[in-house]
């Protein structure tokens, strides 16, 4: 009896320490559970109040495309009039086909040349290989003011070079080199082209290689490999590189703002009539890019998506849309030239 | 046997020459519009200012030499986007932490496209849209109306960095939301096990991990916004001066063309060291990343 008594005084002497400790560990963990719902919810605000800091700005351009009034300050109604005046505008619809032109070309020649360096990468010698890399990188680094100045010093030069022997070999008639469309092409093909080469050759290595073991192994070509197997996994690099490519050469305006010479393109004409002074005829513009872009993006991100259900991989990003990961890619400098 | 050996022989060996072709194109494009244009860069940089602007040929160090006199641009751009690259950091930090960790199932994907929407609207356009926020028509009539008085907020410093910020956070959220997002969360649970409250988890287990990624934000933030020109321009009113502006100016008013060449070619070298820099600190940074997670 007295034993048991014993061990129970222990006992009850120890759980009440214990019991002291447990009350203090529950109020700690209580607190500490408090203040993560406290630090969640202030993370929730804090997101929500940064998105509508985002999508604030691209709102009112969007409103006020549709105002009738001619100042940001007068709402008057709703109107489709600067929708149709700059429908009419000659200059604008001009810089809006060169703009798709140069954006178009951009795009076709920095996925054939991107993807093709890619694949080439892997079988070149090394030093050759890192080379190449290096150059490809230095491509993205320079900054596009750089580039634009640097093209637009190096093509008047060579034109004032040139420019005399095509008079003294051809005559009176020659044709007067000078920058344009094409200058602005080339530069936006440069950088387009190394942001391709990275897209692709990323996923080029992050690619099974068992895959095309098992094809050769089945006696299949080197070509029939490349087409059955290799092209379709690295399809959704090649469109992401693709769409980066143009919505890039389409946007950008540091480059050809130094390379464009006499033709405009629709960022070059949105800054002129900016410094103008603000007509709501840009507004009206804006919406309809906007629009273009997110249709753009969804119907992009439909077909990544269908693309992959069907070959049925399911990568990190669980089939998010293209942008994301496109977006994730660019903003990733990967691999290190090795 | 036979298998691995073909494998391992297949990277590297036959068909070399051939496939290898493939990268000529590029390679062409490389040398015609990125190394020509740089090497007439460096050879104007060491050349003279002809009496009615442009280039003269020439030899001298000269334009390295007035760099040192006329450096206030240099070192202005590295202090501003230096402090507004930081500026975005804090703002980015905290969004990709709710995006990575707290949010869960496809709206994450939905809230991340999202972020990216606004950064594939044309720059300009974003730019523009502020211009009209920060107008005398826009938030100061506001503020004016609720009885703050006259505010002016375009045209100031606050409307670069508001500019910054608002153009380059997807490119500071997302490399960050990434490598989050990877981040291994039984990781939190052993933190809070151990007694560490949300402040200390953060410093001790969450900045660690998202190293990288901070990193990669940091530098694709900051080189843009070194050579930026639109946002200057447009929001500050040519009032603060960034590299991008004084290489504007250099190239198409004044007609500086060898300055202007010394001032884009230390404006590139720089990029390159600093680039060269972040690749071997990032390398680091995941080995030292593998060899914890080995532990």
């Amino acid at each position: 009896m007295t034993g048991v008594s014993q061990v129970r005084d222990g006992e009850s002497r120890s759980g009440e320490a214990q019991r002291g400790g447990r009350d203090h560990d529950l109020r700690s963990a209580h607190r500490a559970a408090r203040l993560e719902r406290l630090g969640d919810r202030a993370s929730w605000i804090y997101t929500a109040l940064v998105f509508a800091f985002l999508f604030l700005p691209i709102l009112i351009v969007v409103i006020y495309s549709f105002n009738a009034g001619r100042h940001v300050t007068e709402l008057k109604g709703f109107s489709t009039q600067w929708y149709v005046s700059a429908w009419s505008d000659r200059f604008l619809m001009k810089a809006l086909r060169n703009s798709l032109t140069i954006a178009t070309v951009t795009a076709v020649l920095a996925t054939v040349m991107g993807s093709a360096s890619a694949l080439a990468m892997a079988r070149l010698r090394p030093r050759l290989r890192s080379l190449v890399e290096l150059l490809t990188y230095v491509a993205i680094i320079v900054p596009g003011i750089v580039i634009g100045i640097a093209t637009l010093i190096f093509l008047v030069t060579a034109f004032d070079w040139l420019n005399p022997w095509l008079v003294y070999l051809a005559g009176g008639d020659a044709p007067h080199l000078g920058l344009g469309t094409a200058s602005v092409i080339a530069a936006h093909t440069l950088f387009t082209t190394a942001i391709v080469t990275v897209l692709v050759r990323t996923r080029l290595q992050g690619m099974d290689r068992t895959l095309v073991e098992a094809s050769e192994d089945l006696y299949a070509t080197p070509w029939r490999t490349f087409v059955q197997v290799t092209f379709p996994q690295l399809l959704p690099a090649i469109v992401a590189g693709t769409l980066l490519a143009f919505t890039f050469s389409f946007d950008d305006f540091i480059v050809a703002f130094f390379t464009s010479g006499q033709d405009q393109t629709v960022p070059i004409y949105l800054f002129a009539s900016i410094r103008r002074g603000v007509s709501p005829q840009v507004n009206a513009i804006a919406t309809v890019l906007l629009a273009v872009t997110i249709l753009a993006m969804l119907l992009a991100g439909l077909a990544y998506r269908r693309g992959q259900r069907r070959s049925g991989s399911a990568t990190d990003t669980g089939g998010a849309s293209v942008s994301a990961v496109v977006a994730t890619e660019a903003a990733e400098p990967t691999q290190a030239p090795s | 046997m036979a298998h691995s050996g073909r494998a391992a022989a297949g990277d590297h060996a036959p068909r070399r020459g051939l496939a290898g072709l493939l990268v000529v194109p590029a390679g062409l494009w490389y040398v015609g519009f990125l190394i020509a244009p740089l090497v007439v860069l460096v050879v104007m940089s060491v050349g003279e200012r002809s009496p009615n602007g442009g280039y003269a040929p020439g030899l001298t160090l000269d334009q390295y030499a007035n760099l040192t006199t006329r450096i206030t641009p240099l070192t202005n751009t590295l202090g501003l986007a230096a402090l507004n690259t930081f500026i975005c950091l804090l703002v980015a930090f905290p969004v990709a932490y709710t995006l990575a960790l707290k949010v869960r199932g496809s709206w994450k994907l939905v809230l991340v496209a999202l972020v990216i929407v606004p950064f594939w609207t044309s720059f300009l356009i974003r730019t523009y849209a502020w211009m009209t926020l920060l107008g005398a028509n826009g938030i100061p009539r506001i503020a004016a109306w609720v009885g703050f008085g006259d505010v002016q907020l375009l045209n100031t410093p606050f409307a670069v960095s508001l500019g910054i910020v608002y153009n380059y956070l997807p490119l500071m959220v997302l490399p960050i939301f990434v490598s989050l997002e990877r981040l291994d969360r039984s990781f939190l649970e052993a933190s809070r096990d151990l007694g560490a409250g949300p402040v200390g988890t953060i410093r001790q287990i969450v900045l660690p991990l998202a190293a990288p990624g901070i990193l990669s934000g940091i530098v694709l933030v900051f080189i843009p916004v070194m050579g930026e020109y639109l946002i200057p321009t447009l929001l500050g009113g040519g009032k603060t001066y960034f590299l991008g502006n004084a290489l504007a100016d250099l190239f198409l008013q004044s007609r500086n063309w060898p300055f202007g060449s010394a001032l884009a070619t230390v404006f590139v070298v720089g990029m390159v060291v600093l680039v060269a820099g972040y690749l071997a600190v990032s390398r680091r940074l995941i080995w030292a990343g593998r060899e914890s997670s080995l532990l």
